[in-house]
């Protein structure tokens, strides 16, 4: 869980924070307007290829991606 | 009738909080014709005040031009006021079909349909030749009307840093496997006052196989040596898959916008954009109007030049004054105050020294990039720009930002 973590804050930290704003893994992430919503999908296609899982559109929900500790336990309902 | 008045409540109520938050948008009512020197009636109420505009998008001074006055008052006395109707009913008349062909010509592309404005153009564009299967990548600081344009498709939609082509590169890898890509920029940015990096995108899209769309509205007329727009200055003419631009800018200042680009892409937009489908054709008098300034630009580069002078001349001013601006060579030049307080006792103060030039403070732009947005014109006069320049001196002066840096102006006056 914890390596998980750190690989996904690592990504969101590269992909959306430009500045020096400080992430912890219960940052709100989309309500927090650090990822905008348009912006989820590569998040979306990131998890997928790196946990080879694929994690259906209905579930890819604002709520499930807003913060690092979510994200995890999303991700984990679909590793095999 | 179900207006009670808790209805009424319930928008006074939302009306109040935008009022509270201050992001009530007030209007500044102006009693003669758009040009450098302007009469405005500010508050509602006042004496109406001579001023100088440096605030509009008559980048070349074509609003109120005498030629483009008369051509469009020759176009109601021959093509009347309106044609009660879409295009594709009875609504398309020859000077439509010129028009068309006179801004394919002048952008260089395949093909061009006219819309109503640029937003009903970057609204219908993207719904109407993409599909679920496609993906659409676009900068982060797109104008709102592209944004709301992608909502509108189905297609699946990313996002790369602005101008980030390292980024942009990741993000085409990511969606190679889609059946269509779309790279999607602005020519020049509105609010900074940049230009796309459209050689280097044109090179990816090149390399991965996707379409490039730009949005060229403050750019058609005056970017490039000939003021074809970014792709000129780029180097990329006839590169570009998808320009949307406006006429409600440099190209006339009233209304209108158009799609141009390949020929397949434009004529999907003929038989699918909705924003075309189902709102009336342009008035013949603002089609008439458009192809004169097309044929005076078309004629001499003059009027670009001399905005591209101006331009200089008010950017090397702002910097000797000892401002902040944003860096480029655009006439949009926005000068940082970083407070959103201060953007707006600037623009106050300035207007009481004769100068119309608006703050812009989040949510416009980000939290701390408060600014005036000041925009050049070639109806601008070295005078008109001598005066504008005294009055951010005295008004720099007053509030001690003349020569401060950004960390300065911001422990002063926060973010």
């Amino acid at each position: 869980m914890e390596e998980m973590q750190e690989i996904i804050k690592a990504y969101v930290i590269k992909e959306y924070v430009e500045d020096d704003t400080e992430l912890t893994n219960d940052t709100p992430l989309i309500s927090g307007g650090i990822v905008d919503s348009f912006s989820m999908v590569s998040l979306k296609r990131f998890l997928e290829n790196k946990y080879k899982i694929s994690i259906p559109d209905d579930k890819a929900t604002p709520e499930a991606f807003d913060s690092v500790n979510k994200i995890c336990l999303l991700v984990k309902e679909y590793v095999k | 009738m179900a207006y009670t008045d808790k209805t009424r409540r319930t928008y006074s109520e939302i009306l109040d909080g935008m009022k509270n938050a201050g992001l009530f948008k007030q209007e500044r009512y102006i009693h003669s014709a758009q040009a450098a020197d302007i009469e405005v009636e500010f508050p509602v109420g006042a004496a109406i005040k001579k001023v100088i505009n440096i605030c509009a998008n008559n980048y070349l001074g074509m609003s109120s031009h005498p030629e483009v006055v008369k051509a469009a008052h020759a176009g109601l006395d021959s093509h009347g006021y309106g044609m009660s109707s879409v295009r594709f009913i009875c609504g398309t008349q020859d000077i439509h079909k010129k028009l068309e062909q006179m801004v394919t010509e002048f952008l260089g592309t395949e093909d061009t349909i006219l819309f109503p404005s640029c937003m009903d153009a970057n609204a219908g564009v993207f719904e109407a030749v993409l599909t679920k299967d496609d993906v659409m990548i676009s900068d982060r600081l797109v104008h709102a009307s592209i944004i709301d344009g992608i909502r509108l498709c189905s297609a699946m939609h990313d996002t790369f840093k602005h101008s980030d082509m390292e980024h942009l590169e990741e993000k085409l890898q990511l969606h190679n496997d889609k059946r269509l890509k779309m790279v999607i920029t602005d020519g020049v940015f509105s609010m900074d006052g940049d230009t796309a990096k459209l050689d280097k995108m044109a090179e990816l899209c090149e390399k991965y196989d996707a379409l490039l769309f730009v949005d060229d509205s403050h750019a058609s007329g005056f970017i490039g040596k000939t003021g074809r727009g970014t792709h000129e200055h780029c180097g990329v003419m006839g590169k570009m898959d998808i320009i949307t631009t406006t006429f409600g800018k440099g190209l006339g200042g009233a209304s209108g916008g158009c799609v141009s680009g390949r020929r397949e892409l434009v004529e999907m937009c003929r038989q699918k954009a909705r924003p075309y489908l189902f709102s009336n054709t342009i008035a013949p008098p603002v089609v008439a109007g458009v192809i004169k300034v097309l044929e005076i630009l078309s004629a001499s580069t003059d009027r670009r030049d001399k905005l591209e002078k101006n331009t200089e001349f008010w950017r090397k001013g702002l910097l000797d004054a000892g401002l902040i601006i944003k860096a480029g060579d655009t006439p949009i030049v926005p000068v940082m105050l970083f407070n959103a307080k201060l953007a707006q006792d600037v623009s106050r103060d300035l207007y009481d020294e004769g100068i119309y030039a608006i703050g812009f403070f989040f949510p416009v732009v980000p939290q701390g990039q408060a600014r005036i947005r000041t925009q050049i014109s070639a109806g601008h006069e070295i005078h008109h720009l001598e005066k504008a320049l005294e009055a951010f001196r005295k008004v720099g002066k007053k509030y001690d930002i003349l020569g401060k840096s950004k960390q300065e102006i911001i422990e002063r006056y926060g973010m």
